[in-house]
């Protein structure tokens, strides 16, 4: 089985989501990637590509219809290389999530979203493991159609070593423009801090901090002492103290840090749902109950207001 | 233009689903079921085009188990105009609904189609893109604004770095996330009205679709539990017990 995995990449460089999803790839065969972009940023992502650990051959698709990834566009290509696969893999970030059901249409496949195992360790194998109801229920699922396309979560695979490979890269084409849709901008979010989906340390905040002023005067410098990416419960983006990709959770992003700092959180399931795989939690919460303290390794029972500040001063960073 | 909602019934949000014993599925006898929230989303999104004038018609769609019936009144009593349910008492899987779906925009010709991301059951989140593969139209996911002006609809998404901004030729399929809009309550005038809303029901074979699984589900079980670890009685106690653990210096 040979395997076509479907690159993420910004400004030239391969990002991190994409290296777990050629672990999860390599467990059904051989591995090609396909980078889709447009000029001198994607044939240097392609070129990053080629060292990935486990990359047999890189697709390069430079085409400006390419560029910003426009599921219209990319889908048909991928879908067309498909022809010479068994399986296509891409990262369940909002990227691959636009464009992977778009080519498991196209293939007349049903797609598995969101991949957090694969079972039976010989190549070939059609079982796989995902998480349902918000990750309430984990389901074992078995595929009958002749090609297969998933998402793989990121937090659920180790990552391939960045370095290490030394695939060629083909060039290919694809259909081009569809002329159906066109990107009009993007607004990033700013920020020295590290991702939310690859950093060791994440400090997440909850309603408990009251208002946006409270959570930044709190968060802020425990956060930039730790240089730890900054969380939030959905509770605390719906009150507006942080915007929404800040959001960890079923329905925000999905993380498994190193250390995992919970503070005011009371630990709603679907929060739960998006960082219960981080290496070591901490809770801080003045409600004794709050069900966050059911899944952290450590917890400490009090007010915020005073223990978040000793902290921040008492750790050396 | 006519908008189309597709809509699922779903486990209510705030119920905590249950595994079944014998793992093969959640239990849902006498479980409180509800417009999944993603497409109730949806629902006021196509209302409030309607009110703006962008929209004429708003025809809501369900392919799901009679019982789903109450679901499209629902969408009825919010503001849909009609409801069309495509009855199955089958689980139909993303590419079936997709297929569904796709007959019935041909009969319907609707200018924008606009449904939840993902439904909070299966967690899928592959229906409207399926949808827009099918139809040949682009797809605007993950919608946090939606714009109508004359040929086209301007999204904006969330996406994971931000927010990207898309121009889409109609007809295009728009997919919701959480912060697009405030659904409405259905007024009880409204949930009375609604019950005189026409509301077709229709099967599979009517459209011709093949809704037969292409995956087997061999067992359905509860997540790995993770153990309650120890509450400490000062921050002197959490700094020394986090170094320990070797996660801060």
């Amino acid at each position: 089985m040979t395997a076509l995995v479907l690159v993420e990449h910004e400004g030239g460089a391969v990002k991190d989501a994409t290296l777990a999803a050629v672990t999860a790839a390599a467990r059904l065969g051989a591995v090609h990637a396909l980078v889709a972009g447009e000029g001198a940023d994607a044939r240097s992502a392609a070129e990053a590509a080629t060292k990935i650990a486990g990359v047999e051959k890189v697709l390069l698709a430079a085409d400006p219809a390419y560029a910003h990834m426009l599921p219209e566009n990319v889908a048909p290509l991928a879908a067309q290389l498909m022809a010479g696969y068994d399986a296509f893999v891409a990262p369940a970030t909002t990227t691959g999530k636009n464009v992977a059901p778009r080519v498991a249409a196209l293939l007349d496949v049903m797609q598995l979203s969101d991949v957090i195992g694969i079972e039976g360790a010989k190549e070939g194998g059609r079982t796989f493991v995902r998480p349902i109801y918000a990750g309430n229920a984990i389901a074992t699922v078995e595929s009958r159609d002749a090609k297969l396309v998933l998402t793989v979560r990121g937090t659920a695979f180790a990552r391939a070593a960045a370095v290490g490979g030394s695939a060629a890269i083909e060039d290919v084409t694809g259909p081009g423009d569809a002329g159906l849709s066109s990107f009009v901008g993007i607004e990033a979010t700013k920020s020295e801090r590290p991702e939310l989906t690859s950093a060791k340390i994440i400090v997440s905040g909850g309603r408990a901090l009251k208002d946006a002023a409270t959570f930044e005067q709190l968060i802020v410098p425990l956060a930039d002492k730790l240089g730890a990416a900054i969380g939030a419960s959905r509770a605390a983006v719906d009150a507006g103290y942080i915007s929404n990709d800040s959001q960890v959770g079923q329905t925000g992003k999905i993380v498994a840090p190193e250390l995992y700092i919970a503070l005011g959180i009371s630990g709603a399931i679907q929060h739960l749902a998006g960082m219960k795989d981080s290496k070591v939690i901490v809770a801080i919460n003045k409600d004794a109950d709050a069900p966050i303290f059911q899944i952290a390794d450590v917890g400490l029972v009090g007010d915020l207001f005073a223990i978040v500040p000793e902290l921040t001063s008492k750790l050396q960073y | 233009m006519r908008v189309l909602v597709p809509v699922k019934r779903v486990i209510d949000y705030n119920v905590r689903p249950r595994v079944k014993a014998d793992g093969s599925g959640v239990d849902l006898a006498n479980v409180k079921m509800s417009m999944n929230p993603f497409d109730e989303i949806a629902v006021e999104e196509a209302i409030r085009l309607k009110e703006k004038g962008k929209a004429s018609e708003i025809v809501a769609v369900s392919v799901g188990p009679a019982k789903a019936q109450e679901t499209l009144r629902t969408a009825l009593a919010m503001g849909a105009d009609r409801a069309i349910l495509v009855e199955t008492e089958e689980a139909v899987e993303p590419l079936g609904v997709a297929k569904i779906l796709k007959a019935i925009c041909d009969e319907e010709q609707p200018g924008l189609v606009v449904m939840g991301k993902q439904a909070i059951d299966d967690d899928s989140n592959q229906t409207g893109q399926m949808l827009a593969a099918l139809t040949g139209r682009p797809q605007g996911t993950f919608a946090s604004k939606v714009e109508v002006e004359g040929e086209h609809v301007t999204v904006t998404r969330e996406v994971d770095g931000g927010l990207e901004t898309v121009r889409l030729a109609l007809p295009a399929i728009v997919t919701t996330d959480l912060r697009l809009n405030e659904p409405r309550y259905a007024s009880l005038p409204n949930i009375m009205k609604a019950k005189s809303k026409p509301l077709a029901v229709k099967s599979p074979a009517d459209y011709g679709v093949d809704v037969a699984p292409r995956l087997t589900v061999l067992k359905v079980a509860e997540p790995p539990v993770r153990q309650a670890g120890v509450k400490l009685g000062s921050v002197d106690e959490l700094v020394a017990r986090l170094k320990t653990l070797g996660v801060v210096a």
